[in-house]
């Protein structure tokens, strides 16, 4: 038993739904209690979705129990057929049916629908969503090809040479992270290169467009949290090649595109020169302008593939650096390691949302690259942060174009995460200026004049309501070590003097390192020498 | 005690297991669709969003699935506080597997909450689907922790699985595991505490209901739940309850057991209901009507006359209810009496017969009852009706909206202050924005 805040991922059939609502004629049918209907909202709500996902729940209930739950879930079965008319079936239950047994597979298979129907096994009490929809899209996959790659041609194809290569993208489903744009980034990218995209699946694709993925000369896996096992499988039976590298960033994007390259070349074809006019992050990091974001301590955390890249492209295009990185994705756990090795770091792997707020209070970074969760943890601790990966918010949804993949995906980078550091200095100088004697609470704004005296200015105003809104949300949890670090810690009258022509905008900080300091050395009373030797301790 | 809510109270005759459709005549000849199928509702662990910011000294502890903290945590939306004081126990293979005693592990959990949450002083753990199905005994693990942890922390259980309980059903039943917690009323009490106001109200209304009642010469009217778990309402054979939700079943019949009696009224939705409402109260206390009319008058007139300015954007047009909290029927009542819409399809997850009385009898003739619900037969009716307004959940208003209907979540409904005179016009505000958008939008 574990308990549990907040969790990254859903259960492992909410993956599976990802994948269903992410292809165009699949239906998937649900055994599972009243009220698992809730994950339908996901879609429609998060994301937007105009479409109900296709999905049917028998949502039986308790004197549904006593009788006969299997038949329930055969005429849910039926009924589902004979309304949406799906080209492929997905049949499974959720954590409460699985607990009473009824074996949806085979029921589903009694029923010889004239259809392929994909039984899930998804183990709800030791599994989650990334890996649900992995198996879902393998199964499904495994399942319309499976004659095929019995066949003695399976997985000749023409030579590359004299036409353009083929290859698929695998991955995206619904309610991923910025996938819808960063299929039409790649899909852009590889076009430049000369590589024809064939299937894109699960999003968009329909049974008739699976059937058609042993066509392609390579595959593309841009998640491998969802796209991998079936990316296997077909590199297994078809002998199709694959691409692993995840083009975000300007490296990232550089070395998807030599791996492309060298796919291509091994087929005995060629890749064409690509545009990168439209690149601007590079310079943009290079300009003076930049020159404060340098060392910026950053903490990174997400699923496997957006952590492992956003921590290559903080720490070698942005000049950052990475002071702690970890997932959520157990699966993908090595890769991790690797890359967090490759920074002199140690991998946190944990689902425990406790234990990253943990983290990132002792580590205290000056900018939290991370899911919602974490914008939540450097909320509280007052540190800037910007979204990198699922689990999604509504947020991460945009109107615009916003792709995390390819030049156009560095800019997207470049921007998102600069910006909430800029917007941190200009809360902190607010801050600073709030009870100065032109920009306090009861000061008119000044282009108003005397009109306005007796009514706080209104971005005063919104600024405190924000305040107020973070000291409720923080207040049950403040972190009890800064309490009794200022309990048994007090400040002779100059050092609080000198800590006052401290920049306001490291001041906290220093603060903070000077008690700590004073903490761990025996110091209860932090005179302006203490400052300094602190200073000097803690300075690199 | 483990509250197991009835969802229908008689029986269902059905054609089959599965999907299955009949009529059953109402007594004042109205006909109530019943429906079994799929059914697009909340489970009962959602009531926890509402109860926790209720209870401020309560935490809801879910023993249960990843899929129930994850429902929470959607259900919750945006995840708004940093620590929430809702929590998921989430029962892994090893629980199940009996490696591990599930009772051992709870007490653990339950434990390390404690010590992180000194200010805790109710603990509800509540149970899920997984948790009735493994059959873990919720109820004795809160009878033994209770134990461990008394007199600082009172610990109790329900039921807010699915399968057991629709959406607000859950707030049914954590309101009903507390009665048993009530301290018992004194035989000479005065007479305005025998007073009980039952159902979570955001706490604007509640002090809106006690300044009424106070003006009628009842100062000392008691709410349940109330705002910290320590100030629990006294309760005994003179109790007199008004229920302010519609959906406490299971709760009024365990005050019952106690000997409260229930005061028989509409719910105080709109003008009409709250008068109503406040009228049944005040005079079961033998409050004169005149001293009742006196003490509403300006918040009723304040609340007519911003009514009427709403009236204009909803009079004539069309409304129907996808089964949701059980509102439905009161605020369709309202919908049709203060605002003329009319009334196409009114759906519910349960129609208690005993508590709806009142709101039936005012509801007019011919309008379509729903009970239980096939989600796709009813979208097939909804669309056929094409109504101006539809009010449904969160699964469905972007479906429909693409579809061209106008819709309004039905959770607002919930969430939102919207019971009592002076949150009249802002309910009716919740129907009407809706297709002011849609104009503004078209135009």
């Amino acid at each position: 038993m574990q308990l549990t805040l907040w969790t990254y991922e859903g259960p492992p059939h909410v993956g599976a739904m990802r994948v269903a609502t992410a292809l165009t004629d699949v239906h998937y049918v649900l055994h599972a209690p009243q009220g698992d209907t809730y994950a339908d909202l996901l879609f429609t709500m998060i994301e937007r979705r105009g479409r109900r996902p296709p999905v049917t729940y028998t949502t039986f209930q308790a004197r549904d129990l006593g009788g006969d739950t299997a038949e329930l879930f055969k005429s849910a079965v039926r009924e589902a057929h004979i309304r949406f008319q799906p080209g492929a079936m997905l049949v499974g239950a959720s954590c409460t049916a699985e607990l009473i047994q009824d074996d949806p597979g085979g029921l589903a298979q009694a029923l010889n629908l004239p259809i392929p129907v994909v039984p899930l096994e998804l183990p709800s009490y030791q599994r989650k969503e990334n890996w649900g929809a992995a198996e879902t899209f393998y199964h499904l996959v495994r399942t319309l090809l499976g004659p095929a790659s019995r066949q003695a041609d399976a997985g000749e194809r023409s030579p590359v040479a004299g036409r353009a290569a083929r290859c698929n993208l695998l991955g995206p489903t619904a309610l991923g992270f910025r996938h819808r744009d960063d299929i039409t980034e790649v899909t852009r990218l590889l076009q430049q290169l000369g590589v024809e995209v064939s299937v894109v699946a699960p999003m968009g694709a329909g049974t008739a467009n699976l059937m058609r993925l042993p066509e392609a000369d390579f595959n593309v896996v841009l998640y491998a949290e969802t796209g991998a096992t079936a990316a296997q499988w077909l590199q297994r039976q078809f002998k199709q090649p694959v691409v692993r590298t995840t083009p975000i960033g300007v490296r990232g994007t550089r070395a998807f595109m030599a791996e492309v390259a060298s796919v291509v070349q091994s087929l005995g074809g060629q890749v064409k020169p690509v545009d990168e006019t439209a690149l601007r992050a590079p310079w943009y990091s290079k300009s003076v302008d930049s020159t404060y974001l340098t060392g910026k301590r950053v903490f990174v955390f997400g699923d496997a593939t957006h952590a492992i890249a956003a921590a290559r492209v903080a720490a070698h295009e942005m000049g950052f650096q990475v002071v702690g990185l970890g997932s959520y994705s157990r699966e993908q756990a090595r890769d991790v390691r690797d890359a967090a090795a490759e920074l002199g770091l140690q991998a946190l792997i944990t689902d425990d949302y406790l234990e990253v707020e943990e983290t990132v209070s002792a580590l205290q970074p000056e900018l939290v690259l991370g899911t919602q969760m974490e914008r939540h943890i450097a909320k509280r601790l007052g540190i800037p942060c910007a979204v990198i990966s699922a689990p999604v918010h509504v947020q991460d949804f945009p109107a615009r174009y916003a792709p995390q993949m390819g030049f156009e995906g560095a800019n997207v980078l470049f921007d998102t995460w600069v910006h909430p550091l800029m917007m941190g200095l200009e809360e902190h100088l607010l801050h600073m200026f709030k009870d100065d004697f032109e920009f306090h609470q009861e000061a008119a704004p000044s282009h108003l004049g005397s009109v306005m005296r007796n009514q706080p200015a209104p971005a005063q105003q919104s600024l405190s309501a924000l305040e107020r809104a973070g000291d409720a949300s923080s207040a049950p949890a403040a972190p009890a070590a800064a309490t009794t670090a200022s309990a048994t810690i007090s400040w002779t009258a100059d050092g609080e003097q000198e800590l006052k022509k401290i920049p306001f905008f490291v001041r906290s900080k220093a603060k903070r390192n000077t008690e700590r300091y004073a903490l761990d050395h025996g110091i209860a009373l932090i005179t302006v020498e203490t400052l300094y030797d602190a200073k000097a301790h803690f300075s690199r | 005690m483990n509250p197991v809510i009835p969802i229908q109270t008689s029986p269902v005759s059905t054609t089959g297991p599965g999907a299955s459709t009949c009529i059953t005549p109402m007594p004042a000849a109205r006909s109530v669709l019943r429906e079994r199928g799929q059914r697009e509702v909340f489970c009962g662990l959602t009531g926890i969003i509402w109860l926790h910011r209720k209870i401020q000294d309560a935490f809801f502890l879910v023993v249960g699935s990843r899929t129930c903290a994850h429902l929470v945590q959607s259900a919750a939306g945006v995840m708004i506080f940093a620590e929430p004081r809702f929590a998921t126990a989430i029962i892994d293979d090893r629980d199940l597997a009996g490696l591990a005693d599930a009772n051992d592990e709870l007490d653990r959990v339950v434990t390390r909450l404690l010590e992180r949450r000194p200010d805790i002083k109710t603990l509800f753990l509540v149970g899920s689907c997984p948790s009735e199905v493994i059959k873990l005994d919720l109820s004795r693990a809160a009878q033994r922790l209770s134990r461990q942890f008394a007199p600082g922390v009172r610990i109790l259980n329900y039921s807010g699985s699915g399968i057991e309980t629709t959406f607000t059903q859950g707030e049914d039943a954590c309101l009903a595991s507390l009665v048993p917690c009530l301290p018992t009323a004194s035989e000479y009490a005065d007479a305005g505490s025998s007073l009980v106001v039952v159902g979570a109200l955001p706490d604007v209304v509640e002090d809106q209901f006690s300044r009424l009642f106070a003006a009628m010469g009842l100062p000392k009217v008691q709410f349940m739940p109330p705002r910290r778990s320590t100030e629990l309402p006294s309760i005994g054979p003179h109790t007199r309850y008004l229920m302010a939700q519609p959906f406490l079943a299971h709760t009024a019949h365990a005050l019952e057991d106690r000997g409260a009696q229930r005061i028989a009224a509409p719910f105080p939705f709109g003008v009409e209901g709250t008068s109503a409402w406040l009228m049944a109260g005040a005079q079961a206390l033998g409050v004169d009507r005149a001293i009742v009319d006196q003490a509403t008058a300006s918040a009723r007139q304040r609340a007519q006359s911003a009514l009427a300015k709403v009236k204009p954007a909803l009079e004539g047009r069309s409304v129907f209810f996808f089964p949701d909290s059980q509102l439905e029927v009161p605020l369709a009542r309202f919908l049709h009496r203060e605002l003329g819409m009319e009334l196409t399809e009114v759906g519910t997850p349960y129609l208690h017969r005993q508590h709806m009385d009142q709101e039936l009898a005012l509801l007019p003739h011919g309008v379509q009852l729903s009970e239980g619900q096939d989600v796709e037969r009813q979208l097939d009716r909804c669309r056929a009706a094409r109504p101006d307004i539809v009010v449904c959940g969160l699964g469905l208003a972007n479906p429909l909206e693409m579809e061209g209907m106008t819709t309004k979540w039905a959770i607002e409904l919930v969430f939102s202050p919207v019971h009592g005179y002076d949150q009249a016009a802002d309910l009716a505000q919740l129907f009407a924005r809706p297709l002011d958008r849609r104009h503004r939008l078209a135009a």
